[in-house]
């Protein structure tokens, strides 16, 4: 057992940790930031997506002893210190972009990277951005709606089918 | 996953003596190994973390050569390796986004497994594999299914890529994996032309040397139309089988040198 400090949307977490432990079992169980959720535990389905200073990374295939002394950003941490929710949070909300709901932080985080590397995703861009994201209720064409809505685009022309 | 220690060294000289404990492994940026770890196919004592060493991060140019360190990730190949614009589009295209965060080249190419797409551009651009000890020619390093010319402990430091006058890499992506059904890498140099395939053979990625040969006196799709790639050992899943991968050799590299015009 080691011990690791990771600051968890800017708050530093220090807790011991087997060589073994990943960094989604760090969030979930020392931070007890449980919004981040596993999936598949295979590094498909994106479900564990976090920012890692910065970059999102699936959490649950990185060791939490490669995240000392990193920055993470959870799905905790996107909405205002006063609960009020982020653009890209309002805009799934808005445009019905989850049904149950397991798979949005994930999606949430990647739609954040997207648009911080890429302010204004054209249709084609976002999904092909969402690959590692999987999502089995919505079909995904609401979550692509979001999306292009939070990044403040026209999305009358993607009506749903 | 059995229970490992994990260290982190920040520099070449301490991962190599890491790596010299018995058990111990080198870890890049872990997308194929941490799976691998979880399903109890690997029983290291130790991880060596290469993701702390800042000297084998990031990608220059040096005169006619693109020079990519081992603990580069594809993220970073993507958007800096605009040198050599064939070898970011392949890095653009590996996993998804947040798997490109963290793969690196050295690990994948130290993996060499044989769908995976970075083995067809070392091997189609004549690379050279850059170790803490010495520097393998690519046409030596790749021997055969998840086996290459690295000794035990053993780092890629970097990669060397002579830059070629139009290259293209084109990948029949097999949607669930990501990984390529087949990929092909055509290279034009001042001396030839090089053809290398990813996802077919059962030994890895190999050199299609009969579209080599006709490409190199005539660059054009229709300089391989006489040609057909042949499906001896090449691999038979769910997905396709042999002849199918074949048939995708000979389109794919058809389709490589046209977007090379």
């Amino acid at each position: 057992m080691t011990k690791a400090t990771i600051t968890v949307n800017g708050k530093p977490v220090t807790a011991e940790i087997e060589g073994r432990t990943l960094l989604v079992d760090f969030l979930r169980e020392k931070a007890h930031k449980t919004g981040t959720h596993v999936g598949c535990d295979t590094s498909q389905c994106g479900a564990c997506v976090v920012h890692v200073n910065g970059v999102a990374v699936k959490s649950c295939t990185m060791f939490a002893a490669e995240a000392d002394g990193a920055e993470v950003t959870t799905i905790e941490g996107m909405a205002g210190a006063d609960g009020s929710l982020s653009a890209i949070q309002a805009a799934f909300q808005e445009h019905h972009g989850l049904q149950c709901g397991f798979c949005t932080p994930g999606m949430i985080m990647s739609a954040s990277a997207l648009l911080k590397e890429n302010p204004k995703p054209t249709e084609a861009e976002i999904r092909h951005y969402l690959e590692g994201n999987i999502c089995r209720c919505t079909g995904y064409h609401n979550i692509v709606k979001a999306i292009m809505a939070a990044s403040g685009q026209d999305v009358t022309s993607i009506a749903a089918e | 996953m059995y229970a490992f220690d994990v260290t982190r060294p920040k520099t070449v000289d301490e991962a190599v003596a890491a790596l010299s404990q018995e058990d111990a492994q080198a870890l890049g940026g872990g997308q194929t190994l941490i799976p691998t770890l979880k399903q109890r196919l690997a029983s290291p004592s130790a991880l060596v973390s290469l993701t702390g060493i800042e000297d084998m991060k990031g990608v220059c140019q040096d005169g006619d050569t693109l020079v990519i360190g081992g603990g580069t990730t594809h993220g970073t190949v993507a958007s800096e390796g605009g040198a050599y614009p064939a070898l970011a589009a392949l890095a653009s295209n590996i996993g998804d986004p947040a798997v490109r965060n963290r793969g690196t080249i050295g690990g994948s190419l130290a993996n060499n497994d044989p769908s995976a797409c970075y083995p067809s551009a070392a091997l189609a651009s004549n690379a050279t594999i850059v170790t803490n000890s010495r520097e393998i020619a690519a046409d030596d390093y790749f021997q055969g299914l998840f086996t290459t010319a690295l000794d035990e402990g053993e780092i890629i430091t970097s990669v060397r890529f002579p830059i070629p006058q139009a290259a293209n890499y084109q990948k029949f992506v097999q949607p669930a994996s990501r990984f390529a059904l087949v990929g092909v890498f055509v290279s034009k140099h001042a001396d030839g032309v090089r053809v290398a395939v990813t996802g077919a053979s059962e030994d890895g990625v190999f050199r299609w040397s009969d579209a080599e040969d006709a490409l190199s006196g005539n660059f054009s799709p229709d300089a391989v139309d006489g040609l057909t790639a042949s499906a001896d050992g090449l691999m038979t899943d769910l997905h396709g089988d042999a002849e199918y991968r074949a048939h995708l050799i000979k389109v794919l590299t058809k389709r490589a040198v046209a977007a090379c015009q």
